[in-house]
């Protein structure tokens, strides 16, 4: 059962990360194929773990304001910015449908 | 002879007055800039290392050490926020990145007067069991420079060939290790998903502790997976593991899954009596692919175990040849949702396209991630489809309970401490490393190491011998959750009856050559 064309472009799209060439699909391909393992076990009536540690209460502190006030110090490391904003390009424009992106998948 | 002490008689020494902080501080620093070959390092911190050592020495003039750390160089994983110094991950997408605060293990280190000489060399992101696959270069374990190595090789090198046949530290903490080994430090922190800090620890022959899940703060690692990262603690024997881990463990507010209870540091006592310990041995460790010699090693400890009167037993952890699918799909997962931070807006590498905020992002991406990551978040996102949640992920969690299932069993049994290789073999040439991919080197590296980080259990690489090609070979202690103390306490035994051998570098006796000629102990215990 190989990965269809769609569903690769679909994780591309999630992931917003490309395959980038063959080897990157072979590679999805192979991990697929070891999860598959997984299939071998018995897991009836077993509960999901989600964290070793389940039987503790998370910890919780007072709601009280005990940092912040650090603007400076997080735009530092943006690379642009005006004022107090972190400037992104426009939103709201989709990703090029694969028809017309040049890129590798288009091949496949 | 002093770079060659461990962390607890140099700080005895620093107490005494034998040596100053500056002094010590700027014999590492000489012996980092000598070993450049092996690439331990991403960034040399020497100003501000000098400047630390400098207040330091004030303390200790004024007679007021700030405890056991105090003017103690080690050297940080570069996956490890550190404000004012470059943290990468090896990766380029935090290229140049300068974090504006310190992750908790290294303000709790710089607060007991440490002193910071660098941030180490990792896979990229972590992700690796090789230290191979970091945009700075792979890391090369000390260990092909020294005689025990050398001499067994065919046909005899020539002392000055750097590219002689390197063999890998292994992964991901594969720097740290390397920095320890090599004694540029005297204990480095790396960190543990899947074994990341016990198996280079086993190949460059030093001490790798990964503690218990919630034990220490992960606050400021930045996180592979948050279900199983924790920092690891790298040192040349045993009892330096335990001066680090009081330093670090805790509770930490900024850290919500970090548990509250009381943790008291504790010094190790001498066992002599190991009687009363039951220690078990999984049979499914011994795995298609372990070297005869590790066998015949592990057998060799057991009996070390039975011969003194411990009770030593065969059990079972049936999940074992899950543990690493299963790791699979919750790392990618989980590695698939922590890498979206990743955007270039805030921090980071920014790509230039400017066309609208989605192929910002991914032109970014692309630009920023290597195969590997990009790799594993694919991966991740293939599992976390809706039609795939159940089928793999939730299914993989089921999975995981049942691994840390088979541990309660065990323990439950009545077993103390697991005992178990930490790697297939020895480390491999680098040369011969990279013939296989990542995905498949992780895959075969972590057997060992990775049900810990399923069940959240503590473990320890403890160096034991040396293989038939001179190389270090590590044994694995798996203890019960949070009881450190006692895995601490059978490693350090087990560590005094194996001696294992000091590693004879000629760099390293280049540089200490100096007037404290007393220490010639072929060991550290």
């Amino acid at each position: 059962q190989k990965v269809s064309v769609e569903v690769l472009d679909h994780l591309e799209h999630l992931a917003l990360v490309d395959f980038r060439d063959s080897e990157g699909v072979e590679r999805l391909q192979k991990a697929i194929q070891f999860a598959d393992q997984l299939h071998e076990v018995n897991t009836d009536g077993v509960e999901p773990m989600v964290s070793v540690l389940e039987d503790r209460c998370l910890y919780l502190r007072e709601d009280d304001v005990t940092e912040g006030n650090c603007t400076k110090e997080l735009l530092e490391n943006a690379r642009e910015k005006v004022e107090e904003y972190f400037v992104a390009p426009p939103g709201n424009i989709p990703l090029p449908k694969l028809e017309e992106r040049d890129i590798f998948l288009q091949g496949s | 002879a002093m770079l060659r002490t461990s962390l607890r008689q140099v700080s005895v020494a620093l107490k005494e007055g034998r040596v100053t902080p500056t002094e010590l501080c700027q014999r590492c620093l000489a012996l980092i800039k000598s070993t450049k070959f092996l690439n331990a390092y991403i960034t040399v911190a020497e100003e501000t290392a000098l400047k630390q050592a400098e207040e330091s020495e004030e303390r200790y003039k004024r007679g007021q050490p700030l405890g056991i750390l105090d003017g103690i160089p080690i050297a940080v994983k570069d996956n490890f926020n550190t404000a004012g110094i470059e943290t990468t991950c090896a990766s380029n997408m935090l290229k140049g990145y300068i974090s504006p605060y310190n992750a908790t293990v290294v303000q709790k280190l710089l607060d007991q007067g440490a002193v910071l000489l660098g941030k180490t060399n990792l896979d990229e992101f972590a992700m690796g069991s090789g230290s191979t696959d970091g945009v700075f270069g792979p890391v090369r374990n000390p260990w092909s420079y020294s005689r025990q190595y050398r001499e067994k090789s065919v046909p005899k090198s020539h002392s000055e060939d750097k590219d002689f046949n390197w063999v890998i530290t292994g992964g991901s903490s594969g720097g740290s290790a390397a920095a320890v080994s090599s004694f540029t430090c005297f204990a480095a922190l790396g960190s543990d998903t899947g074994g990341s800090t016990r198996n280079p620890a086993a190949h460059c022959g030093v001490v790798g502790l990964k503690p218990t899940y919630g034990l220490i703060s992960r606050h400021g690692l930045i996180p592979l997976v948050n279900s199983m990262d924790v920092p690891g603690i790298l040192t040349r024997c045993v009892d330096d593991a335990a001066v680090l881990l009081g330093s670090l463990a805790g509770h930490d507010p900024k850290d919500s899954t970090t548990v509250q209870d009381n943790f008291k540091p504790f010094e190790l006592p001498n066992l002599t009596d190991v009687s009363k310990l039951s220690i078990g041995i999984p049979k499914e460790y011994h795995t298609p692919g372990l070297s005869s010699e590790i066998l015949a090693l592990w057998s060799k400890a057991a009996d070390l175990f039975k011969n003194a009167g411990a009770k030593v037993v065969e059990v079972s952890l049936p999940h074992t040849r899950y543990s690493i699918v299963c790791y699979h799909v919750l790392c990618t997962a989980e590695v698939a949702s922590n890498m979206a931070r990743f955007d270039g807006l805030e921090y980071g590498h920014r790509s230039d396209m400017k066309e609208s905020t989605e192929s910002m992002y991914a032109a970014t991406r692309r630009e920023g991630f290597n195969d590997v990551v990009r790799g594993r978040i694919l991966s991740g996102n293939y599992f976390l489809l809706k039609e795939n949640y159940e089928k793999y992920f939730v299914k993989a969690q089921k999975v995981r309970r049942l691994i840390a299932n088979d541990f309660v069993k065990v323990f439950r049994s009545g077993v103390d401490i697991l005992l178990t290789p930490t790697t297939l073999s020895d480390a491999a040439p680098y040369m011969e490393f990279i013939q296989e991919d990542n995905r498949t080197r992780s895959a075969q590296d972590d057997i060992l190491t990775q049900a810990a980080n399923m069940a959240g259990l503590p473990a320890i690489n403890v160096p034991s011998a040396l293989s038939e090609r001179g190389l270090p070979v590590g044994l694995q202690f798996i203890g019960r959750s949070f009881q450190e103390k006692q895995l601490l306490t059978v490693a350090k035994w087990f560590e005094k009856q194996v001696q294992f051998p000091m590693i004879q570098l000629e760099e390293v006796k280049r540089h200490d050559n100096d007037v404290f000629q007393h220490q010639k102990s072929a060991s550290f215990s």
